[in-house]
């Protein structure tokens, strides 16, 4: 007897931004303007890369240890904890989380990056880790800093994380970013802003979570994500 | 009760050393892999057709025979295990990308039809709040591409900007497909 995948959730267009959002000046001539076409759920929308922990090796998630070239990173160091799961509440196992970010003085290790505050020799702020059957995932690194960028007058970044996710359909993908509780350039920051519901931008904003906090050693923050779920009731023949 | 989406952000244009560190996410064979090699080439063009150079290109696609290595294939057992299927590529030389990958076998839509070979294909790029989703299907695919069900749910006039053209000048079939983010000739892009 063959259960039937899924039908997932499309994109939720109440949540998720649009492609254009003009106070964020790249979206102008990158967007989209003619409709989006309804796409059936086939096969090839409802499988995707399936990864394990040959994908993972073992310093990925700790990034204060895994660029170490002659002394630890620079900044606060804090331990980041998350469940990935669906809009149905079920965990989402091994799915692969890349993360990437700027250093704790606002500074990405990227070529491109042209902020004048100071490289970290022991910190290239890129991991990945996988998380486990319940969905839950950990890692460990240093807080960034905000950074200027060139949209407006006097632009900030509000400090993120770059999150990357592989859900377990080649439809259930996402990739965000997480941000800090209490960030005063949350309201100034049209990348953030460009997502329309209130509910949803606040989903961006991880908790400071104690009870992961470690004593003399790192701070904690709590960041949950939530991935498309089912459609409809599976279904299934039953067997007589 | 359902959980609320968590909503997408850009990708930014310094996610290479986050995502583009393994070498050679753009080749999806290897020497024990079943089909035809083809490359893909193209180009990402924004809405003023200047290159973006700061894009991301991702792939899926059924293997030779059109079938996932993927547990909600109902026929995994027969997929080619020396397939990988998943493929990402950045557009930093001018906007242009390459993938070496194999010809896709046809895919089931239902119980009675078959889809045209595809791959489905997805962009990120610095500007997109949210990645936009599109499909690639093969000029040398007349026929299977005119019964097509999710080429017909497109409008007949925009089919061209999924049908990659063959070319033949190289070693290995060269398909060139490139992803017009906006404007006259912009790709069509799905909702999935
Ligand atoms: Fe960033």
């Amino acid at each position: 007897m063959q259960e039937l995948p899924r039908v997932l959730t499309s994109l939720d267009w109440n949540v998720q931004p649009p492609y254009l959002h003009a106070p964020y000046k790249s979206t102008v001539l990158r967007s989209p303007q003619k409709p989006l076409i309804p796409l059936p759920q086939t096969l090839s929308e409802l499988t995707g890369p399936v990864y394990g922990h040959e994908n993972i090796r073992p310093l990925d998630n700790d990034l204060t240890k895994n660029a170490v070239v002659n002394g630890e990173p620079v900044g606060e160091r804090i331990i980041v904890v998350g469940r990935v799961i669906d809009e149905d509440g079920r965990p989402v196992p091994n799915a692969l989380i890349e993360v990437w970010q700027a250093n704790a003085c606002g500074r990405y290790i990227h070529k491109n990056d042209q902020h004048p505050a100071p490289l970290d020799p022991n910190f290239t702020g890129a991991g990945r880790v996988l998380t486990d059957a319940n969905g839950e995932y950990r890692f460990t690194t240093i807080k960034p800093g905000a950074y200027p960028w060139r949209n407006h007058e006097n632009a900030w970044r509000p400090a993120h994380i770059h999150f990357s996710i592989f859900g377990t359909a080649f439809i259930s993908r996402l990739v965000t970013q997480m941000f800090f509780p209490g960030d005063p350039l949350m309201p100034l920051d049209p990348i953030y802003n460009g997502i329309p519901d209130e509910n949803g931008r606040k989903r961006l904003i991880s908790e400071y979570a104690h009870d992961i906090t470690e004593p003399e050693w790192a701070l904690g923050y709590r960041f949950n994500i939530v991935l498309n779920g089912s459609r409809m009731t599976p279904f299934e023949t039953k067997d007589a | 009760m359902k959980h609320m989406q968590t909503p997408s952000q850009t990708v930014g244009p310094f996610f290479h050393y986050g995502l583009m560190v393994e070498q050679d996410q753009n080749v999806l064979y290897d020497e024990m892999t079943r089909g035809q090699r083809i490359h893909i080439k193209g180009q990402v063009i924004d809405g003023k057709s200047q290159p973006v150079t700061d894009a991301m290109i991702e792939i899926w696609q059924a293997d030779a025979g059109g079938h996932h290595n993927h547990p909600s294939d109902p026929n995994q057992a027969q997929a080619d295990p020396h397939f990988k299927g998943f493929g990402r590529v950045d557009t930093v030389h001018n906007g242009q990308f390459l993938f070496r990958t194999i010809k896709p076998g046809r895919v089931a839509y239902d119980a009675e039809a078959d889809q045209a070979p595809h791959i489905n294909v997805r962009v990120f790029s610095r500007g997109m709040l949210i990645h936009a989703y599109t499909r690639l299907y093969f000029s040398d695919e007349e026929e299977a591409n005119k019964t097509d069900p999710v080429l017909n749910l497109v409008p007949a006039d925009r089919r061209y900007t999924l049908v990659a053209s063959r070319e033949d000048t190289g070693e290995l079939p060269t398909y060139c497909f490139n992803v017009v983010l906006q404007g006259e000739m912009e790709t069509v892009f799905f909702n999935p």
